[in-house]
């Protein structure tokens, strides 16, 4: 009893050691990830009502049928994205996540990194610690999911919040920056998804911790 | 998909693919799922019900009223919409109706009256001539749509407030309740305090013209504070009541608060 009980304890020491995505960022992450897929599929429905551009996303790949249902859908999952993301901010703030995985970052550190991924020389071997141009990806999208939630809030509430809106200029070009950081997520998550599916032990990492 | 007949041992698949179609909405109803059927029939197939959309409507039915009570919360009474120099006007203003302008109503000012019902002291009816001999103000706001497009006008017209002080209406009440001339009769309720803001405003002018009838002859109420669809034209009757009356829209799914 005694030997197995110290056999347990001996495996259990470097299992510890090798969570490199902590329950907190797993359970945020993926609630993020359904969050910004309702949001960004019924974004497009209500798009289609009053497109800014010169075209329309295709039915298919929205959501709400209409924009009386995209908007229900829309003002109910940013409740999620932004209580999660409130957070998950926070979260990162307080345990110093964020100071430790994304600092310090310099452009020199940038330009190095982008040149060895273009080189196929940037080694993605050790998931716990981020290379330059994942640092500057990871706290990029931190920044752009700010800016999406406050333009979306001046075009909620326009009179309310009207000093959020002089922020981004006035109503309509708070709507075009919110138009421009979904892009920006979008462009992310192509980007995401494709570096995850080529590393799997990363989308592992991000299902089971380690 | 021929595979999919075992899958689910005992059940039948032709009477599982009846019960599935029978759980696709009602196409005569809205639907609040894109493609609500389709997954409707694949939750049914994989023996689990989860999500219907029914279900799914009914939850999004509840934030939405959740997000009534956080909206009427955050709505500052004192707050007042910005206003804009002449030259920011939108020209042209759009017609904007869930009808084609050859649609809209046309109203002879000699026939219509202004209906006034509820919890009033007053409920005489008003004439155009009797509503133009009211103090008058000119307010230049812009109008945003649900749709999201927004456009500059110049209206004119009666605050509400004054008008429901002068005819000695509960300002107690929960609502205003406005019926119009359109077709399918569009109505919409008015929270009170709203009905109350100093911009929300009986309006019969148009850029220092008689209200056309594309911007809702002979009266619109102008609500700054609203989404556009809560700015009702051809305004026929208002009511002051405590009851919740849905409205044209609310009906379909729109939020009803949708202050801005």
């Amino acid at each position: 009893m005694s030997s197995l009980a110290a056999t347990e304890s001996q495996i259990s020491v470097p299992t510890r050691a090798t969570v490199i995505q902590p329950a907190w960022v797993r359970v945020m992450h993926w609630i993020n990830a359904a969050a910004m897929i309702l949001m960004i599929m019924s974004g497009w429905q209500i798009y289609n009502a009053s497109p800014l551009f010169d075209f329309r996303f295709d039915h298919s790949i929205t959501l709400g049928g209409w924009l009386g249902g995209a908007l229900l859908w829309h003002f109910a999952a940013m409740w999620l994205l932004m209580l999660n993301g409130l957070a998950y901010l926070v979260t990162g703030l307080v345990t110093g996540r964020f100071r430790r995985k994304l600092l310090p970052i310099s452009p020199a550190s940038v330009v190095a990194d982008i040149r060895a991924a273009l080189t196929f020389k940037l080694s993605h071997g050790d998931l716990t610690v981020y290379n330059a141009v994942q640092k500057l990806l990871y706290l990029g999208i931190i920044a752009v999911g700010i800016v999406i939630v406050l333009t979306g809030l001046s075009m909620w509430k326009p009179v309310q919040l009207h000093w959020l809106v002089s922020l981004f200029g006035d109503y309509p070009a708070a709507r075009y920056v919110h138009f421009v950081c979904m892009a920006l997520i979008c462009a992310f998550l192509v980007i995401h998804v494709a570096l995850a599916l080529l590393v799997p032990k990363s989308l592992r990492a991000m299902v089971i911790g380690r | 998909m021929a595979k999919r007949s075992f899958l689910i041992p005992g059940v039948d698949k032709r009477l599982l693919i009846k019960d599935s179609i029978k759980a696709m909405p009602d196409l005569t109803r809205r639907r609040f799922i894109s493609g609500g059927a389709s997954l409707g029939a694949l939750t049914l197939l994989a023996g689990c019900d989860v999500i219907d959309s029914d279900s799914a409507e009914g939850l999004l039915k509840k934030v939405s009223k959740f997000n009534d009570a956080v909206q009427s919360w955050m709505f500052n009474p004192d707050a007042l919409a910005p206003t804009f120099p002449d030259s920011a006007i939108t020209k042209p203003f759009p017609f904007n109706a869930y009808y084609t302008l050859d649609e809209a109503p046309e109203i002879d000012a000699a026939d219509w009256k202004l209906e006034v019902r509820g919890l009033v002291d007053n409920k005489k009816s008003w004439t155009l001539d009797e509503l133009h001999a009211l103090p008058q103000v000119t307010q230049v706001t812009r109008h945003i749509c649900v749709e999201g497009w927004s456009a500059i006008g110049s209206w004119t017209g009666t605050p509400l407030r004054d008008f429901l002080k002068l005819i000695g209406a509960d300002t107690r009440a929960k609502y205003v309740w406005f019926n119009c001339a359109d077709k399918d009769g569009y109505n919409s309720p008015l929270d009170m305090r709203t009905a109350l803001h100093p911009q929300t405003q009986m309006t019969f002018k148009f850029a220092d013209q008689i209200l056309p009838r594309a911007y809702g002859y002979p009266m619109k109420i102008r609500v700054p504070t609203k989404l556009g669809f809560k700015n009702p034209k051809y305004v026929v009757a208002m009511e002051v009541t405590n009851d919740y009356k849905g409205g044209y829209w609310e009906d379909q799914g729109y939020n009803s608060f949708s202050g801005s």
